[in-house]
């Protein structure tokens, strides 16, 4: 056993874990926020995107010893970091801009792919607005500043968001929900 | 997953152990096959939070006029970075291409150069693999080879090498920088780290056990015009078919300098040496491309579901030189 220290949705934790288990496994198992889902275990479905120290991840290909230190935020505490607070869970807001946008397009049916898609996508448009380029923009000169925005903002989506696979096929209305949180933002 | 060891490690002094056991960087590849207990190391040296005094392997940095790439650099930090976005679009490019952006947030440089191939029977333990476990056959051969090489192969493995990355390194002429348990260094070219399988393709590469990777040196680059492309089943979060990365310069209406390497159809990147100088010098025409490719391929080797790849590939590097020269007429 290995000794590990997490925080996970601004809770710290002292944990012995066996160095063989996923960060998934850990944050299902033992800390018991069952939101983030193991969809393939293999990191090809983004049902376990998880965002650790600011990042987007896939933790079911991550051990969880290897991220002795981090911070972890699962879908439970997405409305806690929406708020900037360094808050638990409890006094959380209740939920996060996303999350309602989720519920108001109807971007899931199934949901079994919703907390990834949830995450990934908060982890997406902070990768956005920091100008982190996606193949779609790289090379060209953004969406921002080509005529036909539009279209292209839709291809810039669907790309940022194609490490998440939903069996239910709730695409449009996932990137619906998307644009509606963005343009809150501008 | 079968027990391992775990080492964090720290510096230096941490890596004398190392060639007995294995590295993990993002783990992206690694832990995948070690669920699927293809690769069981009996330890597990987590080099994600490693300091070396003289070897920076976790930024980018100026070296000489080009740039040095610390082995733990992500794939998504290094499309990020201004210099590569400015200087060396087609690594961009690549990087953007590969895998997803959560893979990306994890996967380093050092991990994506040795990852290892897609082929489906080497994943799958019931079947037999030479690369897998050597002397038990090829199931790719007669199987569903769609994704496999048509160059570079034998007949004990038509495996290819599926990274992106390393396709825009390729046509770079990139240096891989390594350190070896002992604390040596040396420093190699892509095709002098990448084995072509022979008769023992569960070697991928020359690198021995313990030796590390701590960076990748890309050399100055003089203003060039570059692309890369990636032809896939669909159109995000797939391997690559085929692929290219063509890097060219055009002075006074002639060819200088061009470097093409492709993905997806050899067990390394596979750099057109043969295209590249026939075509140095020449004036450009789509005829002329198009011929120079297809003679690169003369000696390629379908196996059935992957024969597509002998056209398609020099179709695309054509295509590419056209754009990239700007060059409408045959
Ligand atoms: C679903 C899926 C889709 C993908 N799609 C693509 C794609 O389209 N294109 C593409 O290019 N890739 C793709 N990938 C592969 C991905 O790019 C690689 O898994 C990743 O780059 C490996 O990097 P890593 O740091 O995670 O390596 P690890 O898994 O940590 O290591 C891989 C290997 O390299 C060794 N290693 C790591 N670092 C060093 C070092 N510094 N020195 C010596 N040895 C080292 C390890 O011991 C191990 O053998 C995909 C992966 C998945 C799971
Ligand atoms: S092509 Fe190579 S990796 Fe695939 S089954 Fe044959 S020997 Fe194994
Ligand atoms: S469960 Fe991690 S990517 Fe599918
Ligand atoms: S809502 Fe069912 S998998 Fe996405």
């Amino acid at each position: 056993m290995t000794p590990l220290t997490l925080t996970v949705n601004g809770i710290r934790h002292e944990l012995r874990v066996d160095p063989r288990r996923s960060l998934l496994d850990l944050v299902r198992d033992t800390l018991d926020l069952t939101g983030a889902k193991k969809g393939c275990d293999h990191g090809q479905c983004g049902a376990c995107t998880m965002i650790v120290n600011g990042r987007r991840i896939n933790s079911c290909l991550s051990l969880a010893v290897s991220h002795d230190g981090d911070e972890v935020t699962t879908i439970e505490g997405v409305a806690a970091r929406s708020a900037g607070e360094e808050t638990s869970t409890a006094d959380a807001p209740a939920l996060h801009p996303l999350q309602q946008a989720f519920i108001e397009h109807d971007a899931f049916q199934c949901g079994f792919c919703t907390s990834g898609q949830i995450c990934s996508g908060i982890a997406a448009l902070e990768e956005l607005a920091q100008d982190l380029p996606s193949l779609v923009t790289v090379s060209g000169e953004g969406f921002r500043n080509v005529e036909d925005a539009d279209a292209l903002l839709e291809e810039e989506l669907r790309e940022r968001m194609s490490g998440n696979l939903c069996r239910c096929g709730a695409y449009p209305n996932i990137l619906a929900a998307l644009r509606q949180v963005m343009e809150a933002q501008r | 997953m079968k027990p391992f060891d775990y080492v964090r490690v720290g510096g230096a002094e941490d890596l004398a152990q190392a060639s007995a056991g294995r590295f993990l960087a993002g783990g992206t590849n690694l832990i995948d096959l070690m669920k699927h207990e293809i690769e069981t190391p009996d330890r597990l040296f987590d080099i994600t939070r490693a300091d070396l005094p003289t070897q920076d392997l976790a930024s980018v940095e100026p070296r000489e006029d080009g740039l040095r790439i610390g082995a733990l650099v992500t794939n998504a930090d290094l499309a990020a970075s201004e210099q590569v976005r400015r200087r060396y679009p087609v690594l961009a490019e690549a990087l953007l291409s590969g895998a997803s952006p959560q893979l990306r947030n994890k996967a380093t440089t050092g991990g994506n150069l040795l990852q290892r191939t897609r082929c489906p029977y080497f994943y799958d333990r019931a079947r037999a693999c030479n690369k897998r476990q050597p002397g038990t056959g090829c199931d790719a051969m007669g199987g569903f080879n769609r994704m496999h090489a048509v160059l570079g192969t034998s007949e004990a493995c038509i495996a290819a090498h599926p990274s992106d990355m390393a396709v825009a390194m390729a046509a770079l002429d990139v240096r891989v920088e390594t350190r070896k348990a002992d604390g040596t260094k040396r420093s190699l070219s892509l095709d002098e780290l990448y084995r072509l399988p022979g008769d023992a393709p569960e070697k991928d590469h020359v690198l021995d056990p313990g030796e590390l990777i701590t960076a990748v040196v890309l050399p100055a680059q003089v203003p060039s015009r570059q692309a890369y492309r990636k032809v896939r089943d669909r159109a995000s979060y797939a391997f690559a078919l085929v692929s290219a990365a063509v890097v060219v310069e055009l002075d006074a209406g002639r060819i200088r300098n061009p470097r093409i390497a492709l993905g997806g159809v050899a067990p390394r990147p596979w750099r057109a040496r043969r295209a590249e100088t026939r075509l140095e010098g020449q004036a450009p025409s789509r005829a002329l491309f198009l011929q120079t490719m297809t003679e690169e391929f003369e000696a390629a080797r379908g196996h059935g579901h992957n024969d597509f790849k002998i056209d398609l590939a020099p179709r695309l590097v054509a295509d590419m030189l056209g754009e990239l020269t700007e060059t409408t007429h045959d």
